[in-house]
């Protein structure tokens, strides 16, 4: 079943989010996430929060000192959802008091996100808003293929990826090399991850190399990890080619006019033929042709890359001023939380199965009732109730994350001693 | 001088002491790590800059109009060796140059705009891309061994890639030989997936690597102008250098004023019956719509009168025809009124009455940056000022005549968009002048752009002269 506006879904209220962040936020993880060690640093005092409130209301420039001032802020805003951006030279809060020039944009995770909406014309189980796990799969691939890229051509290590709580994902890359990209680096890392171009109106959305020559190695590396996607995913699971439309873009790709004719001629008689066996009657076509000049066999690839190739919003990574919404925040339409995911057993992740925020409160209630209960009652401090409930190993996973970049801090500075 | 000489020496250029000796600058290629230490001049600062400015506005609108690099590199050769830039830098084997002079006046140059460039992030920007050009220009234009020669005094941080390493990425036959440097180094060659990467670093084929070079440039140049704008406050007590600053950084957002404003180099004899024609010939689309005002309304606002009774002065109009214009041309007027109250600023103009100052016709800077002009003046650059709507009906209602049609508005409009007006206004000359066999892209005379007003009718009337036609053509009146 799709996670669907349509279903039935209990409605997020004011309440009940009052009562998660107060009771389950993981404040002191995001806290530690942002700002690589124990004491404050810059990286978290001059970061930029924006808050979005009930109605719609759009805070910017928030800046805070400690993790405790950003909770007390947050409970007392009760925004629907806060996003994250860059590090500044000045603290945000402060940027009125200090001259225009001495308060730019300093630091900044790369951060990527990529939505299940720009999937549209490639799949068939859902659309727009909608989410299941069969397509769940296009998020899968496109994981692995940059995380894996990501790691090895750019050397970045640190790298956490959170589901964005209905139809997409996002990665944050806390490598301080990263964070320090210029929105120049950004614009070119993007440019080389960047295959899908076009929009609606170009058929071809694939232009990586010149005519009759192999793949860049990047790209084929993506390519090896894609050809068994496209047959398991585009041709068994989306049977994308079975519908005219489907049949007629994929026609659209095949450079050849008397291959396209031939194929068209068949497809419209055999009107129920697969996906699978209209794509090996084209493949066929690829083996059979002898033509000196022929492109075909790099077409056959262009196409598979075309169909699985990770969709990127290149928007949200050039720029380091961009917001991004802060891991742990709750989708206020499905209700669910937008929880960390390893990208080892992407596969496996089924977004139907990530919490929602009232499945976390009931959990908490049936051990502990609820302490915001009582008019009046003193707001008790519950930092750890998370580890009582099914949020626990998301979080566990953030600070395992975190681990990692204070380790890197700590070998910095002692490196940093060692050499004065 | 000594002590600089010696200093230069000891930090960068141990290596070459035995190959160059004599030079304050050893090379043409600069990467400006140091400032200019001797005293220098007002007049050497603003010359220097000014001369730099011209070049680099001229890049700017090579852009703009999207010429190659091969055709950039003919336009700015011809610009920088021309007399009014003379920015040309002579290799070493040019031994009867004087290079240091040259290469200290390129190095004073880029300094002064430097500071006056620093002050914004658009300028910064735009500074940037415009001198790592002129570099780019240079390094091209150096003889190889003198360009070699100064890359090897600096450390690019580049390592030769082992054929081992490169063998295992990129099999090939023979092995090309790539250099490894920090994929960050080289963002332009990884958008364009140019190098391979692997763990961070870029390997770069060899006939790339200027890219690396460049690139080094620009990340330098970056960072200097962002710790010059934070100095720059201090600077800004020095009051005799802040207006000339700000008038450079106003002449680089408009394109650069070039000598015509205080040239008078127009035609003998120039009558004020002659005026109409020269209008419907000759005119740029700021004058012809004074003009076209003037016969219209039969009177012009103060800043009309004055943009452009200053533009007829650089024509060549006499000052006893001026009068005979304007008194013909206010016909609704008095004698007395006119006598009284215009006479005296036309003779003002002409820098025959009051402080008898010689008056310079407004640059196209100085028409797109000041006065802005209000809801009845006529002053302004229509480019600049008028609506898209109206800009386009004027344009084709002055030029249609001379081969304009709406075909060219896309063009015109979308560098217009683009707020690049003086390169509109030198794509209407070219289109309108195609008769007398004007390309794309060769503006008003060996590729430049129009700067001023005078420059653009003056390289009118001149291609009409060569035409052989010149004073046999009809007097047009327009109304
Ligand atoms: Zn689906």
């Amino acid at each position: 079943m799709a996670i669907s506006d349509k279903q039935e879904i209990e409605p997020v209220t004011p309440e009940i989010m009052l009562a998660f962040y107060r009771r389950l936020y993981p404040f002191k993880s995001l806290f530690a996430w942002l700002n690589h060690e124990h004491v404050p640093t810059k990286l978290f005092t001059n970061r930029e929060f924006a808050f979005t409130l009930q109605g719609d209301v759009y805070l910017r420039y928030n800046s805070f000192s400690n993790a405790d001032e950003l909770k007390k802020q947050v409970c007392s805003y009760n925004p629907t959802r806060f996003e994250i951006g860059p590090v500044y030279s000045a603290r945000p809060r402060d940027r009125k008091t200090v001259r225009p020039a001495a308060f730019s944009p300093q630091l900044r995770e790369l951060v990527f996100d990529i939505d299940m909406t720009d999937y549209d014309p490639i799949r068939t189980c859902c659309s727009g808003a909608d989410i299941c796990h069969r397509c769940w799969a296009f998020i899968a691939a496109a994981v692995r293929v940059l995380d894996r890229a990501i790691r090895d051509q750019f050397g970045y290590h640190h790298l956490l990826w959170v589901y964005s709580g209905r139809r997409g994902i996002h990665l944050w890359v806390s490598d301080r090399e990263a964070l320090e990209l210029t929105d120049d680096q950004r614009r070119a890392l993007v440019g080389w991850l960047t295959v899908i171009h076009g929009g609606k109106e170009m058929h071809k959305k694939v232009n990586v190399r010149a005519p009759r020559t192999p793949l860049p190695p990047s790209i084929q590396q993506a390519y090896n990890m894609l050809e068994p996607v496209f047959r398991e995913l585009i041709l068994e699971d989306q049977d994308l080619f079975a519908s005219e439309e489907g049949w007629k873009a994929l026609l659209q790709l095949i450079p050849d006019n008397d291959i396209r004719s031939r194929l068209e001629e068949k497809w419209e008689e055999k009107a129920r033929r697969s996906s699978e066996s209209k794509w090996d009657d084209f493949v066929d076509e690829v083996e059979r042709d002898k033509k000196p000049k022929s492109n075909l066999k790099n077409a056959k690839e262009d196409i598979i890359i075309q169909y699985t190739y990770p969709r990127l919003d290149a928007e949200v990574s050039k720029r380091r001023n961009h917001l991004l919404k802060a891991p742990f925040c709750i989708h206020p339409k499905t209700g669910r939380v937008c929880v960390p995911v390893d990208p080892r057993t992407i596969d496996s992740f089924d977004p139907e199965k990530v919490p929602t925020v009232q499945q976390l409160l009931r959990e908490l209630d049936k051990i502990a009732p609820s302490a915001t209960a009582g008019e009046g009652a003193a707001v008790v401090e519950h930092h750890s109730d998370w580890e009582r409930t099914s949020l626990k190993p998301y979080v566990d996973m953030l600070d395992k994350h975190v681990m990692g970049l204070m380790e890197e801090t700590r070998k910095a500075k002692q490196k940093m001693d060692l050499s004065w | 001088m000594e002590n600089r000489r010696g200093t230069i020496r000891h930090t960068k250029l141990r290596a070459f002491e035995e190959i160059e000796s004599s030079l304050k600058y050893p090379f043409c290629l600069n990467f400006y790590d140091k400032p200019p230490i001797d005293d220098i001049t007002i007049e050497e600062f603003e010359t220097a800059a000014l001369d730099r400015l011209r070049v680099l506005a001229e890049i700017e609108s090579c852009f703009a109009r999207n010429r190659s690099f091969d055709e950039m590199a003919e336009v700015i050769k011809t610009i920088c060796k021309s007399d009014r830039c003379s920015l040309w830098l002579s290799t070493n084997s040019a031994s009867d140059k004087d290079l240091d002079k040259e290469r200290e006046k390129d190095h004073i140059g880029h300094f002064v705009l430097r500071l006056a460039f620093c002050r914004s992030e658009d300028l910064r920007q735009r500074f940037v891309k415009a001198e790592t050009t002129l570099f780019k220009l240079r390094y091209r234009w150096d003889n190889t061994e003198e360009r070699q020669q100064f890359l090897n005094t600096r450390d690019f941080d580049w390592v030769l890639a082992s054929s081992e390493e490169v063998q295992e990425l990129i099999p090939s036959d023979p092995p090309t030989t790539y250099y490894k440097v920090k994929w960050t180094r080289v963002p332009d060659l990884v958008e364009k997936r140019k190098v391979i990467l692997k763990g961070g670093m870029a390997y770069v084929p060899a006939a790339e690597q200027a890219s690396i070079v460049f690139q080094a440039f620009q990340t330098l140049l970056e960072k200097a102008l962002e710790a010059t704008a934070k100095a720059l406050p201090r600077l800004d007590e020095d009051n005799r250098l802040v207006p000339i600053l700000d008038n450079l950084s106003k002449g680089f957002q408009a394109g650069v004023s070039s000598e015509w404003a205080s040239k008078t180099e127009g035609q003998e004899g120039l009558t004020a019956d002659m005026i109409d024609e020269m209008a419907y010939k000759h005119y740029p689309a700021c004058m012809r719509n004074l003009h076209m005002a003037l016969r219209r309304d039969k009177h012009l606002k103060h800043y009309g009168r004055l943009q452009y009774g200053l533009f007829l002065k650089i024509l060549g109009l006499s000052i006893d025809e001026a009068v005979a214009f304007w008194r013909k041309a206010f016909s609704s007027i008095q004698d007395d009124k006119f006598n009284k109250e215009y006479r005296y600023n036309i003779r003002h103009s002409y820098g025959l009455e009051g402080k008898r100052a010689n008056y310079a016709a407004w640059s196209c800077q100085q028409i797109l940056m000041s006065n802005e002009p209000g809801p009845g003046d006529s002053h302004g650059c229509p480019y600049r000022h008028f609506s898209t709507d109206n800009l386009q009906s004027a344009l084709l209602t002055m030029y249609s005549d001379y081969g304009l049609t709406s075909q060219d508005m896309p063009e015109i409009m979308n560098m217009v968009k683009q707020k690049h007006y003086h390169v509109a206004c030198t794509r209407v000359f070219e289109i309108t002048h195609s008769r007398q066999g004007v390309k794309k892209g060769e503006g008003v005379g060996a590729g430049e752009s129009v700067t001023h007003p005078n420059h653009y009718a003056a390289r009118s009337r001149e291609l009409t002269k060569e035409e052989g036609k010149e004073g046999d053509g009809d007097v047009v009146m327009q109304g």
